[in-house]
Formats: structure tokens, C-alpha cells, sequence
């Protein structure tokens, strides 16, 4: 049983060297901003988008960063989020 | 690399309800993960829920799914696993469906040990209803009904359960996505009572009125509350209080399953009426 | 038919002809005067490889039997009127999402705890409106050992064909009463079966109006998969507030019971044809009041008897032409007066309506009936 403290994803542990593709599903995007948060490396923020409701939008800044971690797929709770 | 969540869902109702930040989208899509790693079948699924912003998860599946009365999810459920033993019954409740107003089905279905997988999201709080107190707001806290903070103590939902006979226990967090899923897989895989409790984060209803910031501030709040089982085994209980404990409290292969004890006495009395 | 004739009591009877019927799913709770079903379906359900549950409340017998019923079961519980008047969210639940199950009431005194040992008929409007919203209901009222069996069989066969709860409305006299009665063989029974789909998945809706006002039931499990939920709806299962998707669906639901009722209704007549009185009656008191009309016959009192055997939908044409054709309608039952109100309300003032009422926990004797007769005449 793995103690629930250590929080490591099995995706980060396979040394995956491919470029990461990462997809917004904007209709989905609700912009609670965690997919940002959680991310250790930066790739994600909010941009205003004024064609939204809630007034945000999430985008991807920092693609080359992104080590396919899928914390931010795993915390969204929107399906917004797909990395390939 | 992303799971392909699309096979599991009725797609033409996403974006689902839900308020932005809300941890029943996590807790959705660890069941989905868990139901592939599993290699269910959709037609082999009945999920069940009761009323309340969790109950609605039943109408974005594409299982069989029934969408019951307020509290009543595993009186429903109960029925369908009975009828068909060899189907796989999920039921999803929040804290108030489950263990306020269905708080009783909740400890017969521990204490009979009948093969369904319980996974209750623990916000704290009536969401849908705007915002009262339920059985695990914290004592202190503000609700709808609480305006001068919760006089009531709360439930630990996980001692509930393993008091009551369930025989397999676990809680984990939306915080922790990966490691909510490894517990809601090894409740499936489970034969007999089993319930994870996903303690979650309703930013609009308690959050709001608790002073715990934006989605992002209370997933750190739903977090950092947490305890690991093996640290809380050295922690004094004044300081787990205000705490939950997280980990696998419970998972005892040894007692007979209820549909199973029910197949072997009718096998019973049937030989006995034809000899 | 077979000539045997053989000792049943009321309760115990019901669990046999529950079996006979199909009925393989029972949850039920322990409440006086009702238990006995409970009992007997624990004994004889286990042999022929059906379920016996005895839930933690009432409230989770009738969960458990919806659950059961969307599996493909046919399910029933058994209760009297406190436990009857907890199932009554459920049983809404039944209604809107059209689940067939069995209910049986053995009534007794009320209001609460009230007589649980006395007879009573003060559940009949509570099984018709007891539980909130707009809904139709279907109860039939047995009066004799034969009735019992053969009105069961058709509660289990009603609920299948229309998609609907149905309940079996029984007094404690007649739950506890034992008699003599021939039974029929099972299988020269009429079973009717939930009728399934015919298109294939993709294109099946649960609440479909396109093939009539009972929309065709899968089951769960059979690759149909779909939405049941206890909020308006619309074809789909799926949650709607569009006005006129709830309208349409609302009155398909009470058309599927009222436009249905000469499948529904069944009466026992008894010498209406030359009648100048009649007596309205069902159940136990019906019985007594068959024993008061025969006396009154000899009297030279030309009386007859309606006794519904459905007594919900309520026979409102019959009971309007009865009351065109008689003078006087006595009514009596064991309640304050529910039966009373449908009658009048169906007679519409053509004829005056007298009520015979008893409520301290006794049957109403064919002497009370009879002496109402001769003070009326």
C-alpha cells in the first residue's frame, strides 16, 4: 500500500523523451485554474477570454517544460484537458 | 497518453452541471479510470445515486444508471445486485445523502456485507439545497443553517463504515487524483461491502462561506487537512483534530459475501426439497 | 381447476399466489397485521430460487423492489398503514418511473400506530394520494379466499402490462381469516410479462409514446442502457423542465391508466338489475354486506351490491349509472367516510348516499348494513 503522502504519478516515472501535445477543450474549460496550480513546471495559465462566461480560459505557455506529468489531466474535473 | 474518458461518458451532456472547481468532476473521472482498469463492461454496470450535486454523476455515464430518492441510493441498489449477483452496482451519494438521511441503509449495507461499491463525495456540505450543514461539516464552521458556526460535532464516515461491518474501507482526496483511483480499483476488485470515501471541495457552498478562497485555495485546504493512516497512528488526538485521516483502513477477504451467502442458502434449501 | 379443497389464510395465500404469479423478489419489514406474508415468502421463496429480504425499514423495501423490478424482477412488499405511509416516496418514484411492482396493504386502525390488531379501511385514500404529485394508481380489493389468490395474480399481471405500481388492499380480518378454497392449477394461469423493446439500443427510448401510452420496458443488463431518474423527464429518461415535454408526459401517464380502464375495472354485481337501493361496498364489510342483502332480500327489500374488485381507478361510470337507476346508495365501510366521497362524487346528486361507518377496530355486521336497509326504504 503506498502511503497517501507521496503523491508521485506512475506517467512521470517512464522517461517518455516524445514532445507533449497538449489540448485545451475550451467548451469544456470551466476556468477553475487547479490544471495550473497542480502543474510542478509552469506550462498551463489563465488568459482572459471574454467569449467565455466565466471570463478566463486556460492556455498552454510553456509546452517544451511539460514532462507529461498528467497532474493537470488527473485534477481537472472538466475533461478539459488532453495531453498526447 | 490521455485516457479516453469519451467510451464511459454520454458525451452530448458534457459540460456536465457542476460549479467550476468542484471535486465531483475528479472524483467522475478516477471512477471511469477504475472502471476501465477493471475491463468492465458499460452494459455490465449499474451505477445509483441518490439526490444532490453527486447524485446527478448517474445521468453522464453511459452504464445503466437510476437516479434514485434522497437517501434511498442503496435500498435501490440493493435490489438490483440482488436480482442480478453477477452485475457490478456502484453507487455515488454525498456526505448528506449517505449518512444524514440515508444513514441507515448506509450501516445495513456495511453490516451485510452485500457486494456493492459505496463511494461517497465528502464535501461537507448540502450543495445542491444552498449550502446547510450536513453530518461531517466541520464543528465551528459556517453553513446556510449554521450562521453563527456549527455547534454539531461530525461523523467520521470511515469508522462508521468499518464499526458497521464494511469489509472494505478506504479514503482518499480529490486533491490526489492518482491515489483516489488506486483505492476506488481496489474497491471494485473487492468482493463484499466496500466504500471509499473521497473527501472533495465544494468551493461555492462551503468554501465561500468559510473563507477558503478560489477552487485552487481550497484543493490546498482539502490537502493539507489530510493525514497519511500510518502518521496518524503517532498523532495525539488533539492534533488530528480538524484532520482526516487518509489510507486503506480496512480489507478483509475473509467474510462471506451477502449474495453469495444468499445463492448457497437457497442451494441449500432446494436440495433439501428434493430429496 | 383442481376439485382439492384446501385450508389457506388470507396472508399466507398471498405469498402463494405472489409465486404463482412470477413474483421472485420480496423486501418486506415486520409490521402487525402483515408479517405473515413476510414469513411465508421467506419459507417458499428460497425454493424456487427466488429472493427474500427482510430490509432495515420500510422506506428500503420499496427501494429494494424497484431496484429488483429494473433488473427484470417481478417484486413485491407487504405492509399496513404506518409502513404503507413511509413507502410513499417511493412509491412516487414507482409511478414517475413507470418501475412495476406489487404492494400489499393490510389495513388497519389509524391514524399512527393506531389498532395495529383491528380491522380498518382508512387506507383508501391514503394508497390513492398518499404520496404527492400528480399520478395514477391502480388497487384492488379482494373479499374472498379465491378473490385473494386470483386478484394477486392480477396485481402482478396490471403492474406488468402498464408499467405501474399496484396495490393489493387487504383488512385485517381478511389477512388473518382462513378458509376453505379451490385453487387453480399455476398453469392454467394467464401470466402477463413487461412488454420489451423491439428496436434495437441505439434507438431505444425508455418513455417512447410511439408505440402507445405504455411505452415497451428493457431491462437493465440486457444491452439496453438507459436513464431512470425521479425527476420530470422527458422520452429519454434524461431530466427536462421543457414545459410541454413534462405536459406530454404527464398526461400520457394518466391516459395509459384512465384510457385504459375497461382493461382495469373489474366488479362483482350482485341483483342490481331490479334494485331500488344499492350498497357500495369492498373487502371484508363487502362480504357483510352480501349476508345483509340476502336477509334483505327475503324482506321483500329489492337491493343490490357493487363490490369493486379495483377499486382504484374508482368505477365512476358504473357507480353513475347505478345511482340513476336506484333511489338511495348505503355505504358503509370502516373509516370516517373515504368511500363515501367517490361515491357521491361519482353520483353526482342522483341518488341521496347514506354512510354505515364504523372506526372502533370492528366489522361492520350484515345486522348494521341490514337495519340502515329498513330505516332507508
Amino acid at each position: 500500500m503506498a502511503d497517501a503522502a507521496v503523491a508521485a504519478p506512475k506517467a512521470a516515472k517512464k522517461k517518455d523523451k516524445s514532445p507533449a501535445k497538449i489540448e485545451i477543450i475550451n467548451e469544456n474549460c470551466k476556468a477553475c485554474d487547479i490544471c495550473v496550480d497542480v502543474c510542478p513546471q509552469n506550462v498551463l495559465a489563465m488568459r482572459k477570454d471574454p467569449a467565455k462566461w466565466e471570463g478566463y480560459v486556460v492556455e498552454v505557455i510553456d509546452l517544451e517544460k511539460c514532462t507529461k506529468c498528467m497532474l493537470c489531466e488527473i485534477e481537472c474535473p472538466d475533461f478539459a484537458i488532453e495531453i498526447s | 497518453m490521455t485516457f479516453d474518458y469519451s467510451k464511459y461518458l454520454r458525451n452530448q451532456y458534457i459540460p456536465h452541471m457542476w460549479c467550476p472547481g468542484c471535486g465531483i468532476g475528479i472524483l467522475l473521472k478516477a471512477i471511469l479510470r477504475s472502471v476501465d482498469a477493471m475491463g468492465w463492461k458499460n452494459d455490465d454496470i449499474v451505477l445509483v445515486s441518490g439526490i444532490g450535486c453527486t447524485s446527478r454523476m448517474p445521468g453522464y455515464v453511459d452504464f445503466n444508471t437510476v437516479h434514485t430518492t434522497h437517501g434511498r441510493a442503496l435500498a435501490f441498489a440493493t435490489g438490483l445486485k440482488m436480482a442480478r449477483p453477477d452485475k457490478h452496482v456502484i453507487v455515488v451519494a454525498g456526505d448528506g445523502d449517505s449518512t444524514a438521511i440515508g444513514g441507515n441503509h448506509f450501516i445495513h449495507f456495511c453490516r451485510r456485507n452485500i457486494d456493492i461499491n459505496m463511494i461517497i463525495n465528502d464535501n461537507n456540505i448540502y450543495g445542491m439545497t444552498g449550502g446547510q450543514y450536513s453530518p461531517t461539516t466541520p464543528p465551528g464552521s459556517y453553513a446556510s443553517t449554521s450562521p453563527y458556526g456549527h455547534v454539531e460535532p461530525n461523523f467520521d464516515i470511515a469508522k462508521l463504515a468499518i464499526g458497521a461491518g464494511a469489509t472494505y474501507v478506504a479514503r482518499g482526496t480529490v486533491a490526489q487524483g492518482l491515489i483516489l483511483e488506486k483505492y476506488i480499483k481496489a474497491s471494485f476488485a473487492h468482493k463484499g461491502a466496500s466504500l471509499v470515501v473521497a473527501e472533495s471541495t465544494c468551493p461555492v457552498q462551503f468554501g465561500r462561506r468559510n473563507r477558503l478562497g478560489d477552487p485552487v485555495d481550497m484543493l490546498h485546504w482539502i490537502k493539507e487537512r489530510g493525514v497519511a493512516m500510518r502518521k496518524a497512528e503517532k498523532m495525539s488526538e488533539e492534533k488530528l483534530a480538524g484532520k482526516y485521516v487518509m489510507g486503506e483502513f480496512i480489507k478483509d477477504d475473509s467474510k462471506l459475501e451477502y449474495t453469495e451467502r444468499t445463492r448457497m442458502l437457497i442451494e441449500k434449501v432446494q436440495q433439501k426439497e428434493n430429496k | 381447476m383442481s376439485n382439492k379443497l384446501e385450508l389457506w389464510g388470507g396472508n399466507d395465500l398471498i405469498a402463494q399466489a405472489a409465486i404463482d404469479a412470477g413474483c421472485r423478489f420480496f423486501a418486506g419489514y415486520p409490521i402487525t397485521p402483515s408479517s405473515e406474508i413476510a414469513e411465508q415468502l421467506a419459507r417458499k421463496l428460497p425454493k424456487v430460487g427466488g429472493i427474500f429480504m427482510q430490509m432495515e425499514d420500510e422506506i428500503a423495501s420499496m427501494g429494494a423492489i424497484i431496484g429488483a423490478s429494473l433488473a427484470g424482477e417481478k417484486a413485491m412488499t407487504a405492509t399496513s398503514g404506518p409502513g404503507f405511509s413511509l413507502k410513499q416516496e417511493n412509491l412516487g418514484y414507482a409511478c414517475i418511473s413507470e418501475t412495476p411492482c406489487v404492494i400489499v396493504d393490510v389495513m388497519r386502525g389509524g391514524p399512527s400506530t393506531g389498532l395495529p390488531t383491528a380491522p380498518s379501511q382508512s387506507d383508501l385514500m391514503q394508497v390513492r394520494w398518499g404520496t404527492h404529485g400528480d399520478h395514477e394508481i391502480i388497487a384492488v380489493t379482494p373479499a374472498f379466499m379465491d378473490e385473494i389468490y386470483s386478484e394477486t395474480i392480477r396485481a402482478f399481471n396490471l403492474s406488468e402490462k402498464f408499467r405501474i405500481p399496484v396495490i393489493i388492499l387487504l383488512d385485517e380480518i381478511l389477512g388473518h381469516l382462513h378458509e376453505g378454497v379451490q385453487l387453480p392449477d399455476p398453469g392454467s394461469l394467464e401470466i402477463v410479462d413487461r412488454t420489451k423493446p423491439t428496436v434495437p439500443p441505439e434507438e431505444y427510448l425508455p418513455f417512447d409514446d410511439r408505440f402507445g401510452d405504455v411505452p415497451p420496458m428493457a431491462n437493465f443488463f440486457e444491452g439496453y442502457r438507459f436513464h431512470i431518474t425521479g425527476l420530470s423527464h422527458g422520452k429519454s429518461g434524461f431530466p427536462t423542465t421543457d414545459v410541454e415535454e413534462v405536459d406530454a408526459i404527464q398526461m400520457r401517464r394518466q391516459r395509459k391508466i384512465i384510457g385504459n380502464t375497461d382493461q382495469i375495472l373489474s366488479n362483482h354485481e350482485y341483483h342490481l338489475d331490479d334494485a331500488e337501493i344499492a350498497v357500495v361496498a369492498f373487502g371484508s364489510v363487502g362480504r357483510s354486506a352480501i349476508d345483509a342483502i340476502d336477509e334483505a332480500r327475503k324482506q321483500g327489500i329489492k337491493v343490490g351490491l357493487l363490490r369493486p374488485l379495483t377499486i382504484w381507478p374508482f368505477p365512476e361510470k358504473r357507480v353513475l349509472e347505478i345511482a340513476k337507476q336506484v333511489k338511495k346508495i348505503i355505504v358503509p365501510e370502516m373509516s370516517l367516510g373515504q368511500l363515501i366521497l367517490e361515491v357521491q362524487r361519482a353520483a353526482n346528486g342522483n341518488a341521496d348516499i347514506v354512510g354505515v361507518q364504523e372506526v372502533g377496530g370492528q366489522l361492520i355486521r350484515p345486522r348494521e348494513i341490514l337495519a340502515k336497509l329498513q330505516e332507508v326504504i
